[in-house]
């Protein structure tokens, strides 16, 4: 069975993170891109969706290029004698580039559905955009901010491809679940995938029972405090 | 001037082109929808840019392109209180009330916004949230909203149109003190006549994207310039003029040739004749031209509570007719007695308007 836990604790350690990221810079993007006559956007909002679209190992090539010694990025840590290339860290900006589309796009609908009236309302009311935005467009978005985050950190908790091409599989430094479950079913310790199998598994039906919680939650709070329209 | 709105934007399908200015007084911008009427309080709001002009807010120039000035619009000190409410559904109503109270120190807010739901009726209601009260309060709060916020001129965009009729009665007459107590520049927009004329002093009619009138409110009802005009302050009947001599129109759609109040010959208009102004004529013979006396014959008529609207047709099998309002005892007294009845429209209450070249 499973003699160390590791895996379980990188993909912790890497998914949260990554969804952590994927928070602060997606739902502002999304906010951006959705609320204001920004330049190119149909560009930008191509570029954030990317992801989403291309072969995780494809993601993670482009990371390999980028954050590798001869990449724009690698050349810059290394000055700073730095290396992110096969770390956790690695891992974490992996899982946080394939997941981000998640997180955009249910945020940026989120926004969307808001009536723009009463975000008119709030600057007429003397709100600057950053009020606005913390103090009316995220709690009116929030079930749908809510939902992003939960997709974008199941996306993370199974990112293998894009993982692997720049974090490789370093056992207690950089091997995840999946990654795991792949060496194992590989090396035909067929007990052993199953184990974090089930885990996974596991780990993913809580998930979405919190989900659907969630949503129902929601539909509560909607109907008794509401919104109108 | 405190007021000044004088903008122009292209539209799709007609160009806006407004011009507005007065006091303290309240404004009524009268207009059928699409008229660019609401486009018109989101320019002055600065939600949406003209494409030039000024527009100068109790004295303070906010937007003027030719000097290249466009202030955002939490810089412009107009309060807009939206057809919808746009309240805050995640906020209670003091959260709603409290939220653009800005201008004193922090500690006082609370103390603000409590004065103002005290004052407002909407004491029990404070940790509600906007969902859970009635439409009338959810308009109360608004405005509370609105007035929190201080500004120096407040817009209200149909604000009337969500509510029941009863209620809406009630809210006119609540909105008329507020805004009195408010005391400075308000601007009403709406379709409808009788709001804008209990709430307003003067009015502005508003036609696709033009200025038809803008006037003391009984003079635009008394005197409507144009085609737009007359239809919008709700004139029941309105007819083509053929030619006109005299001081006389003919009015070859009810067959009828009326002194009116126009001097000289103005070629092609229409006439206007409000339903209430009609009267019953009682002394017979009385027939002489220029009294406009006229007989006519009873088409139909529908009654309400305390008035009956009839048709009256002026011939005994034409088919045009105009509409007549009547209270009740004279109406009995029409119903039960002979036809043909006759009945007197002043020439003062004749109403000409000329025809403008782009009336279709």
């Amino acid at each position: 069975m499973i003699s160390d836990f590791s895996p379980l604790l990188i993909s912790l350690k890497t998914s949260l993170s990554a969804t952590l990221i994927t928070i602060i810079i997606g739902v502002p993007a999304a906010w951006i891109v959705a609320s204001y006559n920004v330049r190119f956007k149909g560009l930008l909002d191509s570029i954030l969706t990317l992801p989403m679209i291309l072969p995780p190992t494809v993601a993670g090539f482009f990371l390999l290029v980028l954050l590798g010694k001869r990449g724009a990025v690698g050349k810059l840590l290394e000055r700073m004698d730095m290396s992110v290339i096969f770390t956790w860290q690695a891992a974490m900006i992996a899982a946080a580039v394939v997941a981000f589309p998640l997180m955009y796009k249910t945020a940026r609908s989120a926004f969307e559905q808001i009536d723009r009236n009463v975000l008119d309302a709030a600057r007429l009311l003397g709100a600057s955009e950053w009020k606005v935005f913390l103090r009316v467009a995220v709690p009116m978005a929030w079930p749908g901010i809510a939902a992003g985050v939960l997709l974008s950190f199941a996306r993370a908790l199974g990112e293998f491809g894009a993982t692997m091409m720049v974090a490789g599989n370093i056992p207690g430094k950089t091997q995840t679940m999946p990654l795991a479950i792949f060496f194992a079913a590989e090396s035909g310790d067929m007990k052993q995938a199953y184990a974090w199998v089930i885990l996974i598994f596991a780990i993913s039906l809580v998930m979405m029972a919190l989900m659907n919680y969630w949503n129902e939650y929601q539909k509560r709070l909607v109907s008794s405090e509401g919104r109108r329209n | 001037m405190e007021l000044l709105v004088d903008i122009r934007k292209r539209l799709a399908g007609f160009q806006l082109d407004v011009k507005l200015s007065g006091g303290s007084e309240a404004i009524g911008l009268l207009g059928a929808s699409g008229s660019g009427k609401s486009m018109t309080l989101r320019c002055i709001a600065g939600i949406v840019r003209p494409d030039e002009g000024r527009i100068v807010v109790n004295g303070r120039t906010v937007f003027d392109s030719k000097k290249g000035i466009d202030l955002k619009p939490r810089e412009r000190g107009v309060g807009l209180l939206f057809q919808n409410y746009a309240l805050f559904p995640h906020l209670t109503v003091r959260e709603n009330i409290e939220f653009g109270i800005s201008k004193k120190p922090k500690a006082e807010h609370g103390a603000a916004a409590a004065e103002l739901i005290e004052r407002f009726h909407l004491k029990g209601l404070a940790e509600r949230y906007p969902s859970q009260v009635s439409g009338g309060q959810q308009q109360r709060i608004a405005l509370a909203r609105v007035i929190a916020a201080q500004p120096d001129i407040i817009l209200l965009d149909e604000p009337f149109s969500a509510l029941d009729v009863h209620l809406r009665v009630q809210m006119i007459e609540e909105m008329r003190e507020r805004l009195r107590e408010f005391g400075k520049s308000s601007i009403l927009v709406t379709h409808n006549i009788e709001e804008a004329f209990a709430m307003c002093d003067n009015l502005a009619v508003l036609s696709r994207g033009r200025v038809h009138a803008f006037d003391e409110k009984n003079k635009v009802m008394e005197r409507p310039m144009t085609l737009e005009a007359l239809k919008i302050t709700g004139c029941e009947n309105i007819a083509p003029v053929r030619a006109i001599s005299d001081g006389f129109v003919e009015i070859p759609q009810w067959n009828l040739r009326l002194k009116a109040n126009v001097s000289e010959c103005c070629g092609e208009g229409h006439v206007g004749i409000r339903a209430s102004h009609i009267m019953l004529h009682e002394a017979s013979n009385d027939n002489e031209s220029g009294r406009n006396v006229v007989k006519a014959w009873i088409a139909g008529f529908s009654e309400t509570p305390f008035r009956v609207r009839v048709h009256l047709k002026f011939s005994k099998d034409g088919s045009d007719n105009l509409a007549w309002d009547v209270g009740r005892e004279t109406w009995e007294k029409v119903r039960l007695g002979q036809q043909p009845i006759a009945v007197r429209i002043p020439a003062d209450k004749v109403m000409f308007v000329e025809t403008l070249p782009d009336d279709v």
